[in-house]
């Protein structure tokens, strides 16, 4: 009779960690509302417009992905260790937007709103000049990129970093900056459709973005892999989840901000080469990819 | 690398708005006020009395996590403190250094009585239950982790190492770091002293 017994230690254990630390309203309300009218948009949509599995299971991974860092227990691990703050930072900037975003979720989810909320309120906040002009600058071609990198590296100033770590509001509003900026940015780039067809930027200048972002990233990823000097000592300050030498906490750290978050934009970038390419076949007016397409469109 | 300058630029504004900065010079320890919640909590003192924030309104009030059997950290911090008390003369009486015990199973009140009284009248020990704690570590965003005990029942504690410092109002003011010299911590704790003397600090 052990194995009964440790398998309901285990799931005690298990619902313990997926208890939210801190619990967030808005977080619940947005991830729980987002996969009810997800699905509410699947039953309304005729089945030849469905999106595939893929696209569903990318759209729901991204979702609970996004609900996971911030909140079960990962969250308070976040708060208390700076390698699990980054990996906190690595889906919510980066991973669960992009998920997110690549399930081109938008069709689906305004059919599922309630026609009153949907075609009512959402699409006329969204007709509104303010909201479609700061939606303009925000995703331009050069403040988008800059915001991407800056909230990232505003984050991880040190000053900044402490405070956020010792005041709740401050670090409410820097994972939710890091999750809007990262769905802005995703949305962005990952755009299924042309510029003919309407998206803000052509293939062209969104590789070249994607790519050119990921520079500085790497620059500051290295930069804290490689630092001598404990540069968050808000950790040893306010103490570690775990015993682990701060230094080695902080290297790690560093490795997840430079690798894989490099690795998210070298693999979007294939996928709009991928996306360039067959747009660019599909077309009758065009033999072959010239690379005066790309000049000009960069 | 012009760009990356004009958002430290930024940083440093958002920085100053964010923690209240006026024109007054800056302090030399970690400035936190705003960030951190008021002091709050209903713990037992190492006398055994219940005490809340309450009774340590109108003193300049220190708080700081730690355990009687702590070899390091503790002693330093707290020998530390009392070093820079001595060395303030006027209104150090009106300094309270409340040190909360992580470890309260080893840590009775008895314990931390003697331990606190090693280091001056100002120190006072306090202990709740494991509930009371972690209320209080949460709100001040700290943690604490006790380690499986060996063979002989000893067992690995870690825990903060910060000083957090409420003026006589009982709002979070500054925060003392390991970090922080012993001269910048008496500057900082005077100037608190004689701020909150007057209303208008």
């Amino acid at each position: 009779m052990e194995f009964p017994h440790a398998l309901l230690e285990g799931l005690i254990a298990t619902a313990a960690f997926l208890a939210p630390w801190e619990i967030s309203p808005s977080a619940m309300l947005l991830s729980g509302g987002a996969l009810v009218v997800y699905w509410r948009g699947l039953r309304r949509v005729p089945s030849d417009a469905r999106p595939s599995l893929k696209r569903r299971i990318a759209f729901i991974t991204g979702v609970l992905l996004v609900y996971f860092v911030m909140q079960t227990r990962f969250d308070y691990l976040s708060q208390h260790m700076f390698f699990v703050h980054r990996l906190q930072h690595l889906v919510l900037h980066h991973l669960g937007p992009f998920l997110i975003a690549l399930s081109e979720p938008l069709a689906t989810l305004a059919s599922g709103l309630p026609p009153r909320i949907g075609s009512g309120i959402v699409r006329r906040i969204w007709r509104l000049p303010v909201t479609r002009i700061s939606y303009r600058i925000v995703q331009n071609a050069f403040v988008a990129p800059l915001l991407f990198v800056g909230l990232i590296w505003f984050w991880l100033t040190s000053r900044v970093h402490f405070n956020a770590m010792l005041s709740a509001p401050l670090y409410w509003v820097m994972n939710w900056s890091m999750l809007i900026d990262g769905l802005l940015f995703w949305v962005l780039i990952l755009d299924p459709r042309t510029r003919r067809q309407g998206a803000l930027l052509g293939f062209g200048p969104r590789i070249f973005l994607v790519l050119a972002a990921m520079v500085p990233q790497i620059l500051i990823g290295a930069y804290i892999t490689l630092a001598e000097q404990d540069l968050y000592d808000v950790y040893a300050v306010c103490g570690r989840a775990w015993d682990v030498e701060p230094l080695q906490d902080q290297r790690t750290g560093g490795v997840i901000t430079w690798i894989p978050a490099a690795m998210m934009h070298a693999i979007a970038a294939v996928i709009l080469v991928g996306r360039w390419a067959r747009t660019d076949k599909n077309r009758p007016d065009r033999v072959s990819v010239s690379s005066s397409t790309c000049a000009g469109g960069a | 690398m012009r760009r990356f300058a004009k958002w430290t630029a930024a940083a440093m504004i958002a920085v100053g708005l964010l923690s209240g900065c006026t024109s007054e010079p800056p302090w030399r320890t970690h400035d936190i006020a705003g960030l951190v919640p008021e002091l709050s909590f209903a713990l037992t003192d190492d006398r055994g009395r219940s005490v809340s924030a309450k009774d340590y309104r109108g003193r300049v009030t220190l708080l700081f996590f730690g355990f009687t059997h702590c070899p390091d950290v503790c002693p330093t911090t707290l020998a530390r403190l009392a070093e820079t008390l001595r060395s303030i003369e006027a209104g150090r009486d009106d300094v309270r250094v409340l040190v909360v015990t992580v470890d309260p199973a080893r840590d009775s009140t008895a314990v931390m009585h003697q331990y606190v009284q090693a280091f001056g009248s100002q120190f006072v020990g306090l202990r709740g239950d494991a509930a009371a704690l972690d209320a209080l570590t949460r709100r001040y965003r700290v943690t604490y982790t006790l380690g499986k005990p060996d063979a002989q029942g000893n067992y690995e504690v870690t825990h903060s190492t910060a000083v957090f410092v409420f003026g006589r109002d009982g709002l979070a003011r500054l925060m003392f770091t390991p970090k922080d010299t012993t001269a910048a911590i008496a500057e900082d704790l005077r100037r608190l002293i004689l701020a909150s003397n007057h209303p208008k600090g």
